[in-house]
C-alpha cells in the first residue's frame, strides 16, 4: 500500500543524502520526494511517497526517526490529510487542437503558463489520480514533455 | 587565551577523560600530532594500520566501559578505518573516530589524499560531522561523545580539515548538551512492564535471550537477579556472552547457528521468550518463521527500530535494559501474586526437559591422542586462566569454538566482531583490551588465516610492551568457509587452502616477541603455561586437526531445530 510520509528535518548539508541513503541502503523504495524549507529557517519538510507492507512502513518510520537530524516523522495515512502534486505538461497545440486543449485544461482547473506557436505548457495541480487523468486525456493530442513534482501533504484541521 | 584548533581538540579530549587514543599520523593531521608530543595527559598508541587503530579503540572502549577514540589521517587513512567503523556500528560500540581532511578551501577539489569520508561512512556511523568552521569544532566534538555513548551506542566520525586545526579559537565553556532531535528513551513504560511481568508469572516454559545490550548497559547484575528469582534459563548471543555467568546452572550458552543443541531446542519450544538487548540477527534466528514459534515474545531494546524488525514482538519495551530490568525486578519484589516456591514448581518440568536435552547432546567433540583438537585448546585456555582472561577473537571457526568452550562469567571480558565478522579484529582488539586492563591476561584466539590480516600489529605490541598472547588455531585452511564447502559445495575447497603460510614462531621472533609451537595434545598445556609466564607478546602456534568442524550447526536458511550435530 502507498504511504505518504512527512519528515521534518534540520536544514543542514548532507541531510537529504542521509534520508535517501537510508532508503537505498535498506532496500526501501521512494516513489516521489519533495523537500523545501518550512516557516523555521533551519527546518525543512520532506514529503515522500513509498509503498510496502505495514511492517516495512513501520521500519521506514522508525529508521527515519533514528537519524539524528530528523525532528519528526508523520505517516500521513494515519491522519486525515490533503495531498497535492503539480505537473507541467508541454502539449502539442496546433491550429485544430488549440481550443480543445484549452477546454480540457479548463475542466481540470489547470492553467496555460507558456504559449508557443505549436505548443502550450500547462500547469495542473491535484492528487496524483487527477494528474494521471489529465495526462491520459491529453496523450492522444500529443504530449511532448512532462515534469511532475513529488507529492506534498498536510493534515486537515481537527474537527471539534 | 586563544588556542589553535589542534590544541582545543586535545583539550576537549581531556575534558572527556580520554587518556589513550589509537591512531596513525599523516599530512592532514600534523598539527594535532605536533601538539600530542607536548601533551603528557593523552597517550597515543601508534598502530601499524588505521584499521587496527579503530579495532583497538573499539575493544578499549568495550573492556573499559568507556568511549574509545581513534585518530587517522585523511584519504587512505580514513578509508582504511572504514572496516573498523562498520564493525563498531554493527556491534553498537561507543567510539569516536577523528579523521584528518584537506583544508576547507580544497574540499571537493579531488585534492591529494582527499576523500569524502563523511559520505562514505554515512551508513556505518550513528552520526558524522564535517567541521567547516573552527568555532564549531568543540561543540561538535562534545556532541560526538554524547551521541557515541548514549541511547544505542555507536561510532561517530568527526572530519577535521587541516585549516580548522590551525585556526585560533576561544575555547567555549562546557554547557549541558541538549539536542532537539535526539532524546533516547531510557525509562520503560510502566504499562508494558506490567504486561511483561504478568506474562512471566504465567509462563511455564520461559527463556531469556540476552544480547550485547546487557553488556553495553551494564545490566548483568539485574539480569542475573531476574533469572535466578524466577528460575528462568538463559541463552546468550555472541555479543551477550558474559552478560550472564556462563558456568551458572541456568546458562544454556550461546544460541543460533553454532549455538548449543539445548539452547536452540529451548527457544524452539518455549512459551515465553524474553529478549533483552538482542536484535534477532539471522545467525540467531535461522529461518524466521520457525523461530520461537510457540512463544509470546517480550523485547527490551533502547532502539525502537530493533523491535519487530525481523520477528513479530508481542510485548515491546523501549528502554535501557538496566532501567527495564530494574523495573521488572522491583515489580516482582512487591508483587503479591509472585511466590518464589510456586514459580520453581511451575517451571520444574521445563527444567527437566532442558536437562534431558543437555544430556542427549552436550557440547562436545571427539578427543584424539595424537592430534590437537581446537576445542581442547580452548578448554585448556579456559582452565589455565581460571576463566578469567580477557579474550578477543578474529572471525571464523576459532571464534565459534571460543564462544562454545570458553566460559565467560563476567561482562566486558570478551571482544569479538559479532555483526560485521571482521577477520583481523582480534589482534588489534587485544592491544586495546590490554591497554584498558594492563593487569589482566589478554588472549587473542585466532585462526591462521585471520591472524595474517593484521599481523603487523606485533610491532605495536612490542612498542607498547604489551604481554598480549595470541593462540593461533592453525589448520592451514580458511576453516569456516572450508566447512561450508565440505557440507554444501561437494568438498570443492576453492581458495580456502592456505598453501603458503609463514612460520608463526619465526614471525613473532622477527618482531622481538616470543613464538611457541604445539604439535601434539601433550604440548598444549606446557605451551599455554609457558606463554602465561612470559612478560612479552607471545604467539602460540597450535597445529590442530585440519578438518575439524564447528558443531552443532544450523545450515543457513534452516530452522534452528534442524541442527547438524557432532
Amino acid at each position: 500500500m502507498k504511504h505518504t510520509i512527512s519528515v521534518l528535518l534540520q536544514n543542514k548539508p548532507g541531510v537529504l543524502s542521509r534520508v535517501t541513503g537510508l532508503f537505498s541502503g535498506r532496500g526501501f523504495n521512494i516513489e516521489s520526494l519533495s523537500v523545501a524549507q518550512t516557516l523555521e529557517q533551519d527546518v525543512s519538510c520532506l514529503t515522500l511517497v513509498t509503498s510496502g507492507e505495514d511492517t516495512i512502513i513501520e521500519q521506514i518510520t522508525k529508521q527515519l526517526h533514528k537519524l539524528i537530524d530528523v525532528i519528526k516523522v508523520t505517516d500521513m495515512c494515519e491522519h486525515d490529510n490533503v495531498e497535492r502534486e503539480m505537473a507541467l505538461i508541454r502539449v502539442k497545440a496546433e491550429a485544430h487542437t488549440r481550443a480543445e486543449v484549452l477546454r480540457i485544461i479548463d475542466i481540470f482547473r489547470g492553467k496555460v503558463i507558456d504559449v508557443g506557436p505549436k505548443s502550450y505548457v500547462v500547469e495542473v495541480t491535484g492528487k496524483a489520480s487527477k494528474l494521471q487523468a489529465v495526462i491520459d486525456i491529453l496523450r492522444p493530442i500529443g504530449i511532448q514533455e512532462i515534469v511532475r513534482s513529488g507529492t506534498i501533504a498536510m493534515t486537515r484541521a481537527q474537527k471539534s | 587565551m586563544k588556542l589553535t584548533g589542534a590544541q582545543a581538540f586535545l583539550k576537549c579530549l581531556e575534558e572527556h577523560g580520554v587518556e589513550i587514543i589509537f591512531g596513525y599520523p599523516g599530512g592532514a593531521l600534523i598539527d594535532v600530532y605536533d601538539e600530542l608530543m607536548k601533551n603528557d595527559k593523552i597517550h597515543h598508541v601508534l598502530t601499524r594500520h588505521e584499521q587496527a587503530a579503530v579495532h583497538a579503540a573499539d575493544a578499549y572502549g568495550r573492556i573499559k566501559g568507556s568511549v574509545g577514540v581513534a585518530l587517522v589521517t585523511s584519504g587512505p587513512g580514513a578509508t582504511n578505518a572504514v572496516t573498523g567503523i562498520a564493525s563498531a556500528y554493527l556491534d553498537s560500540i561507543p567510539l569516536v573516530v577523528f579523521t584528518g581532511q584537506v583544508p576547507t578551501k580544497l574540499i571537493g577539489n579531488d585534492a591529494f589524499q582527499e576523500v569524502d569520508i563523511v559520505g562514505i561512512t554515512r551508513p556505518i556511523t550513528k552520526h558524522n560531522y564535517l567541521v567547516k568552521d573552527a568555532e564549531e569544532l568543540i561543540p561538535i566534538i562534545r556532541e560526538a561523545f554524547h551521541l557515541a555513548k548514549t541511547g544505542r551506542p555507536g561510532p561517530v566520525l568527526v572530519d577535521l580539515p587541516k585549516d580548522v586545526l590551525a585556526t585560533r579559537i576561544t575555547y567555549p565553556e562546557l554547557k549541558p548538551i541538549s539536542m532537539r532531535t535526539y532524546k533516547p528513551t531510557y525509562e520503560p513504560h510502566p504499562g508494558q512492564i506490567e504486561k511483561a511481568c504478568q506474562a512471566m508469572l504465567k509462563a511455564k516454559k520461559p527463556v531469556i535471550y540476552a544480547g550485547g545490550g546487557v553488556i553495553l548497559s551494564d545490566s548483568n547484575v539485574e539480569l542475573t537477579e531476574l533469572a535466578r528469582k524466577l528460575n528462568i534459563p538463559v541463552t546468550m548471543t555472541l555479543m551477550g556472552l558474559g552478560g550472564f555467568p556462563g558456568t551458572d546452572p541456568l546458562s544454556m550458552g550461546m544460541l543460533g547457528m553454532h549455538g548449543t543443541y539445548y539452547a536452540n531446542m529451548a527457544v524452539a519450544n518455549c512459551d515465553l521468550l524474553i529478549a533483552v538487548g538482542a536484535r534477532f540477527d539471522d545467525r540467531v534466528t535461522g529461518r524466521v518463521d520457525a523461530f520461537a514459534p510457540h512463544a509470546q515474545i517480550i523485547h527490551i531494546d533502547i532502539d525502537p527500530s530493533s523491535i519487530s524488525k525481523n520477528v513479530r514482538v508481542d510485548i515491546p519495551i523501549v528502554a535501557d535494559c538496566k532501567h527495564a530490568l530494574l523495573a521488572i525486578n522491583s515489580w516482582f519484589g512487591r508483587s503479591k501474586e509472585f511466590n518464589g516456591d510456586e514459580c520453581m514448581e511451575k517451571n520444574r518440568p521445563w527444567h527437566e526437559q532442558i536437562r534431558e536435552w543437555k544430556i542427549k547432546h552436550p557440547l562436545g567433540y571427539v578427543e584424539e591422542t595424537d592430534i590437537i583438537k581446537p576445542q581442547f585448546v580452548i578448554q585448556k585456555l579456559n582452565e589455565l586462566t581460571g576463566g578469567d582472561a580477557i579474550i578477543t577473537t578474529e572471525v571464523g571457526q576459532h571464534q565459534m569454538w571460543t564462544a562454545q568452550f570458553y566460559h565467560f562469567n563476567k561482562p566486558r571480558q570478551f571482544a569479538t566482531s559479532g555483526g560485521l565478522g571482521v577477520m583481523g579484529y582480534g589482534f588489534p582488539a587485544a592491544i586495546g583490551a590490554q591497554m584498558a586492563a594492563p593487569d589482566k591476561v589478554v588472549i587473542d584466539i585466532a585462526g591462521d588465516g585471520s591472524i595474517q590480516m593484521n599481523i603487523q600489529e606485533l610491532a605495536t605490541c612490542r612498542q607498547e610492551k604489551l604481554p598480549v598472547k595470541v593462540a593461533i588455531l592453525n589448520n592451514g585452511y580458511l576453516g569456516m568457509v572450508r566447512q561450508w564447502q565440505e557440507l554444501f559445495y561437494n568438498k570443492q575447497y576453492s581458495s580456502t587452502v592456505m598453501e603458503v603460510a609463514p612460520d608463526f614462531v619465526k614471525v613473532a621472533e622477527a618482531y622481538g616477541a616470543v613464538g611457541l609451537r604445539a604439535l601434539k595434545p601433550s604440548d598444549v598445556e606446557p605451551v599455554i603455561k609457558e606463554a602465561l609466564k612470559i612478560n612479552n607478546t607471545v604467539f602460540m602456534d597450535f597445529v590442530i586437526a585440519r578438518e575439524e568442524g564447528v558443531y552443532p550447526m544450523v545450515p543457513a536458511g534452516k530452522a534452528t531445530t534442524e541442527m547438524l550435530l557432532v
